[in-house]
């Protein structure tokens, strides 16, 4: 479970929200700080931000590999575009890359093989930027999940809610003009999979590819207009929306985890000067580490192998980065829908899962905090987190969601799940089309059914104690575990949580929802049933308590 | 009477540049035709060829070769000694059963062997013979002709094999094989005579130097180093797996690593 992590009773790094007045500085630097403070009075806003307060776990670094990745992407990024032409432009490859020798090719994709090639630590930087964005939108994702899974979203941090579903939305664009841009085979391929998605839109389908490619696919313009998009509109958007997640992020002050001492009016854990600098800090030297060693080690988008881009040619295994492969696997399991009015074409089977998957899953995302204080009926602020267990609709809901989305995933590899686990592409593709309904009912069962289980256990746990593994025989030879009780800090962790209330106001389907939302919930123990239980509980000696039941039973004193 | 003579002189003139005429044409022919075998020899082979047909393929190919189209079973009455040498000697055929694809097996066959059952296949009609080697092995290649391999690779073969041949998924269970063991020869024999459902690429569409480039160049993309371990050569669905598992799992480990230790004074 979430402990809070432990802190030493000596340790001086402990949060002193007030400290004490410092003695006057000895310090060379003094008297030029001293002339900028007077100036600036930018000494107070520093020893607020130096003493700012942040909670230890790990699940709260989460967004910080997101961070650091996206500082990686932008150092290798600068260096790639010191050699990178974004140019359509044809010129025969004239470079190192024997294989490639006289093929025509763009000027995109030579200057990508020339990186690769004959640029020296060009490769690696290549394959640092393409595993940082990976990891970029992953950490994002993780990130999310964390913030959903605990509640974080809740008032007063919708907003923030908000821009962070921005930022992985617009993070999947990036991601996607990045593999765009070197013209190889691959990415020329995923190209024409968005102009099919494009011009799969009723009514203004064509117009907006010709807009798009200025022209018939692929045309002389696409590269370079995703240059400006990959390298400065969204960076831009990217780095405004990221100050902003941040800026709120200090403003509301980091959520934590319930334990004793910790309330909705505090933060305790590291300042952020001396401690949580040096994590932080260390952090991001570790992310830049493990995304050089797999750069180095590890091939991705080995573009010298697909080719540069041919319409006319097409390979095995064409696949989207990860984290389109969601759309790329309904595409693939979506029937073959298609209307003709007309000499106009409606393609369904394109549209639904391209332009409806993707809305269906930002909308409602961005929708998510409302949608569940409207059930709810919360108003109120939440800066202690919940832990999933205690939430247990909307945490298999949020299970039963990530499978779907996983569903769609897999999908999206049917061809490669195939080959590798030799069965049948379309039993895959059929049993997907099956699965992406039936999974996620299944995931929410199954979730609800562990929340509540462990909702019991904790129940059980404060009112008898923890298991201690110690097994005694009693002397008519039956055979008990002996409990030890626990800590009032825990047992105080493990009931703070509010139990969901239903609505009684509001229209038919917001209290029927709302019921629903409360429905099941293990009542968690009242202080009556911890007392009426620490009564009983004898942990040393069993026997005494066995005793203590007979007792009990003979004086009649529980019956009710 | 006067009339009869010259007659009989035009006869015998007739006859003598008709046998002439044949004596040199079969002298022509001898010395053109490949005669590596005798009569005797070939006759021999194909006797041995049919008996090892009967006993190992006509249960399913029928003891003429004539197929069972009901069953999917196709004829062999024109497939050629070709297929017959890539079909039996990468061990796809004798098949198991006649539902699932071959796939390549031990050969059990003796070359010998292989080449009477070709034979005796290639007497039943028409269809390519066992190529030479120096209709499929490449030599003297430039770097421009085997770069040239490269993009009649990636037109002609990549959509079903992969980039670099380590093969796909077709439909109902039927794989593209990986090519990046498969010998020249085979290369050269599966593009002349289409097995399973790979279509013919016949020496109009793609002559022998071409098959060449592409043999060389699929040889040196495979020989090349990869920038890395190379995740199994599949693409991005790989690369996605690794970047979940090897980075942010090993990033989740060590964030779990830094919040675990608590601050020392």
């Amino acid at each position: 479970m979430a402990k809070p992590t432990k802190i030493r009773e000596d340790s001086p790094a402990l949060a002193v929200q007030t400290p004490p007045e410092a003695p006057p500085a000895v310090n060379k630097l003094a008297p030029a700080a001293e002339w900028v403070d007077q100036r600036s009075g930018i000494g107070k806003v520093i020893k607020g931000a130096l003493r700012k307060i942040f909670p230890d776990h790990w699940s709260f670094l989460l967004g910080e590999i997101a961070l650091y990745s996206f500082i990686i992407l932008l150092l290798t990024g600068v260096f790639l575009t010191l050699w990178f032409k974004p140019s359509m432009g044809e010129v025969e490859y004239s470079g190192s890359y024997e294989l490639m020798r006289n093929i025509p090719m763009s000027e995109a994709f030579a200057s990508t093989l020339n990186i690769s090639f004959d640029v020296r630590g060009g490769l690696l930087m290549r394959q640092i930027h393409h595993w940082a964005a990976m990891l970029f939108v992953a950490a994002m994702t993780i990130h999310m999940l964390r913030v959903f899974f605990t509640g974080a979203f809740r008032k007063p941090r919708e907003l923030n809610w908000i821009i962070g579903v921005g930022l992985l939305s617009i993070g999947l664009i990036e991601g996607f003009a990045g593999y765009s841009l070197p013209d190889d085979l691959l990415s020329g391929t995923g190209l024409r999979f968005v102009d099919g998605s494009i011009r799969s839109i009723p009514i203004i389908g064509t117009w907006v590819e010709f807009f798009v490619f200025g022209g018939e696919f692929p045309g002389e313009l696409i590269i370079p207009r995703l240059y400006m998009v990959h390298i400065l509109l969204v960076p831009g958007l990217l780095l405004g929306l990221i100050s902003a997640h941040m800026a709120l992020l200090v403003y509301h002050k980091h959520t934590q985890w319930p334990g004793p001492g910790r309330t909705q009016k505090n933060v305790v854990g590291y300042p952020l000067f001396p401690v949580y600098a040096a994590k932080a800090g260390g952090f991001f030297f570790i992310v830049f580490g493990v995304t050089t060693l797999m750069g180095a080690l590890m091939q991705i988008n080995p573009v010298w192998l697909y080719g540069p881009y041919n319409p006319s040619q097409v390979t095995a295994g064409s696949q989207p980065d990860w984290y389109m492969g969601f759309v790329e696997g309904a595409i693939r399991i979506m029937p073959n829908w298609e209307w003709h009015l007309g000499s106009t074409t409606w393609s369904w089977n394109i549209f639904i899962p391209f332009v409806g998957l993707m809305g269906l899953l930002f909308t409602g995302l961005a929708l998510y905090p409302f949608i569940e204080a409207w059930v709810t009926g919360d108003k109120s602020e939440h800066h202690l987190l919940d832990r999933p267990r205690n939430a247990p609709n909307r945490t298999a809901f949020g299970v039963a969601c990530m499978t779907c989305y996983g569903m769609f995933w897999a999908a999206g590899g049917n061809d490669i799940i195939a080959t590798q686990f030799h069965v049948s592409l379309n039993d895959v593709t059929y049993f997907m089309r099956v699965a992406v309904f039936v999974a996620p009912v299944i995931a929410f069962i199954v979730t609800k059914r562990i929340c509540l289980s462990l909702q019991r256990r904790d129940a059980e746990t404060v009112l008898h104690g923890s298991p201690t593994g110690v097994i005694v025989r009693s002397p008519d030879g039956g055979y008990t575990e002996a409990h030890t009780p626990v800590s009032q800090g825990e047992a105080y962790t493990l009931t703070r949580h509010p139990q969901w209330t239903p609505v009684e106001s509001g229209g038919r389907v917001r209290q029927r929802l709302s019921r629903w939302f409360a429905h099941g919930q293990i009542a968690k123990p009242t202080a009556e049933d911890i007392e009426a239980a620490s009564h009983h509980a004898h942990p040393i000696s069993p026997v005494d308590a066995a005793a203590d039941e007979t007792a009990s039973i003979g004086s009649g004193k529980d019956a009710e | 009477m006067s009339e009869r003579k010259p007659l009989r002189r035009r006869r015998g003139t007739r006859a003598f540049v008709l046998a002439a005429t044949l004596g040199l044409l079969a002298v022509v022919y001898a010395g053109f035709a490949p005669a590596t075998r005798s009569l005797a020899e070939n006759t021999e082979q194909i006797t041995q060829g049919k008996d090892l047909f009967a006993t190992n393929c006509a249960s399913c190919h029928g003891l003429g070769g004539e197929g069972l189209a009901e069953e999917g079973v196709p004829a062999l009455t024109n497939v050629g000694a070709a297929a017959v040498e890539f079909q039996v000697s990468t061990g796809r055929m004798p098949a198991p059963n006649t539902v699932s694809q071959p796939v390549p097996r031990e050969n059990t066959f003796t070359a010998d062997e292989v080449a009477a059952m070709a034979a005796y296949v290639a007497s039943l009609g028409t269809g390519p013979g066992i190529p030479n080697e120096d209709q499929y092995l490449p030599s003297g290649l430039t770097a421009e002709e085997i770069a040239e391999g490269g993009e009649l690779f990636r037109t002609n073969c990549s959509a079903c094999h992969n980039f670099k041949g380590s093969g796909g998924a077709l439909p109902n269970g039927v794989t593209a094989p990986n090519l990046q063991e498969t010998s020249p020869q085979h290369v050269w024999e599966a593009m002349r005579t289409g097995p399973g459902q790979m279509p013919v690429f016949a020496s109009g569409a793609i002559p022998d130097a071409d098959v060449k480039k592409i043999v060389a160049y699929l040889e040196q993309v495979n020989a090349q180093p990869s920038a890395g371990f190379n995740l199994g050569g599949l693409g991005p669905v790989s690369e996605g797996l690794w970047a979940w598992i090897a980075g942010i799992g090993v990033l989740v480990l060590f964030a779990i690593w830094i919040t675990t230790k608590g601050a020392r004074a």
